[in-house]
């Protein structure tokens, strides 16, 4: 589950999109995903997200976003101040609002 | 109802019932006689009740007393990863101050809060098990635990079961399958009163007993008032009970109805098999401190398991143990129908401000278009 920790900001440009949510407590974790989500150009194609966030909540509520939302939870990596929640999203006008 | 008890109680129990003068005979005997009322009521014998001073002191009590007897064959305690915190937070400590995790074990739930029993059967088979604990319906979400499956397991393994029935005595039926049971007045319309039965030949000893005060299972004897109170409420609450299940369990019915209605919005617990007066929620995209402050403006004093409306910034252990969404979290719990007469209009009250409530708690926070 662990990976080495690196600066999540530094990820490739073809990398990840990240939701950088450290020191906010829920529920914006979770709303700056669906913000996200939502303004994503629309594709078939799923795209990763990565949220990392502090809040002790987003440990049960991104997964059950995902769930409502009918998206894909990876998993969940363990960094050295943050956890990292990564997300398959795909931006199709149905999962991306209404 | 509980005031008017409380207050004749006070006064014709006002005395010290160790005492030997006529007032403090008069305490003794209601103090008898409260005591046979509620172990009648839970179906036990009056020497297996003692009476502590809240719920929770007792069920800490419970556990402390199973481990005590049990000290030289082990230390490891069993629970759901669901129970009160005065289970949890004390086994965790225990654990912790021996640097030895295994004196733990919180046995996972499924995304209803039930107790999963084949992790139930593997937690009590690992050596040094000496106590195990399962509510009988959590306080929460309101899901039922499968009592007697579970104490069928750990009677296999000579461990006995406490069983935590703070949240259900008075609303739901009484528990059969326990080895230890704690229960707390409040639940059944009384005072703060904590219920602690020991059931004869489980080994059980409090190591700071003092032998004359309630069968050696406090240090402080019970304010006869408060058990006078909690006996006469009981009886209120029984004569009651089978017309109130029936009707709060419709009207949690309407509320859950009314709830899944809502956009973006999940109810837990078992929808079925579960307490009768306790219904919960979770709305994506809002806190849980927003949404009982504007139910409040409507007159309606609901709870919440959301991070926010607590101390520590934690969501509930119990929605996170269940996997469920922990924020936009409400909990409605109904007062039984003798004490709030009015129920049944305010249930359709509260079912008809739920959406809009929802929706305008949103588009105050600016997240109503995701």
């Amino acid at each position: 589950m662990t990976e080495p920790a690196t600066d999540p900001t530094q990820e490739p440009p073809d990398g990840p999109l990240i939701v950088d949510a450290r020191g906010e407590r829920c529920p914006m974790p979770v709303i700056r995903l669906a913000r996200l989500v939502r303004d994503l150009p629309p594709g078939e194609a799923p795209v990763t997200v990565r949220v990392l966030a502090t809040d002790p909540a987003a440990a049960s509520d991104v997964p059950a976003w995902c769930r409502m939302r009918g998206q894909r939870f990876v998993g969940a990596q363990a960094q050295a101040d943050h956890t990292a929640y990564v997300v398959e999203v795909t931006p199709t006008p149905a999962a991306a609002g209404r | 109802m509980a005031r008017d008890t409380l207050v004749a109680a006070v006064s014709a129990g006002w005395a010290d019932p160790a005492r030997l003068h006529a007032e403090g005979r008069t305490a003794r005997a209601l103090l008898d006689r409260s005591r046979e009322v509620i172990a009648s009521g839970l179906g036990v014998r009056p020497a297996e009740v003692s009476l502590l001073p809240s719920g929770p002191t007792a069920l800490e009590r419970a556990l402390d007393g199973v481990r005590y007897a049990a000290r030289r064959r082990g230390a490891r305690t069993v629970a759901s990863a669901v129970e009160h915190s005065a289970v949890l937070v004390p086994a965790r400590a225990r654990a912790a101050r021996a640097d030895d995790p295994r004196l733990l074990a919180e046995v996972p739930v499924d995304a209803l809060g039930r107790v999963d029993l084949e992790a139930w059967e593997s937690a009590l088979a690992a050596p040094g098990t000496v106590v195990a604990a399962l509510q009988s319906a959590n306080g929460e979400v309101g899901t039922r635990q499968p009592l007697e499956e579970a104490h069928a397991v750990a009677r296999a393994h000579g461990i006995p079961l406490v069983v935590d029935a703070m949240a259900g005595l008075g609303r739901d039926a009484v528990p059969e399958h326990f080895d230890v049971l704690v229960g707390d007045a409040r639940s059944w319309g009384g005072p703060p009163l904590g219920v602690l039965v020991v059931r004869e030949g489980v080994r059980w000893q409090w190591s700071g007993a003092r032998a004359d005060v309630e069968y050696g299972r406090t240090d402080v004897s019970p304010w006869v008032p408060l058990a006078l109170a909690a006996a006469e409420a009981w009886q209120q609450a029984r004569a009651t009970t089978v017309e109130d299940e029936a009707l709060t369990r419709s009207l949690v019915g309407a509320v859950r109805e009314a709830a899944a209605g809502v956009p973006d919005t999940v109810v837990v617990g078992d929808p079925d098999d579960r307490l009768p007066h306790v219904v919960t929620f979770s709305s994506l995209y809002v806190d849980g401190e927003a949404l009982v402050g504007a139910l409040d403006q409507h007159g309606y004093a609901v709870a919440s398991g959301s991070a926010c409306t607590s101390s520590t910034l934690e969501p509930s252990h119990v929605l996170a143990a269940m996997g469920v969404l922990t924020h936009g979290n409400v909990r409605v719990t109904l007062p039984l129908p003798a004490v709030s007469p009015s129920v049944e209009a305010d249930v359709a009250d509260l079912c008809a401000v739920l959406a809009p409530t929802v929706a305008r708690v949103r588009s105050e926070l600016g997240v109503g278009d995701l």
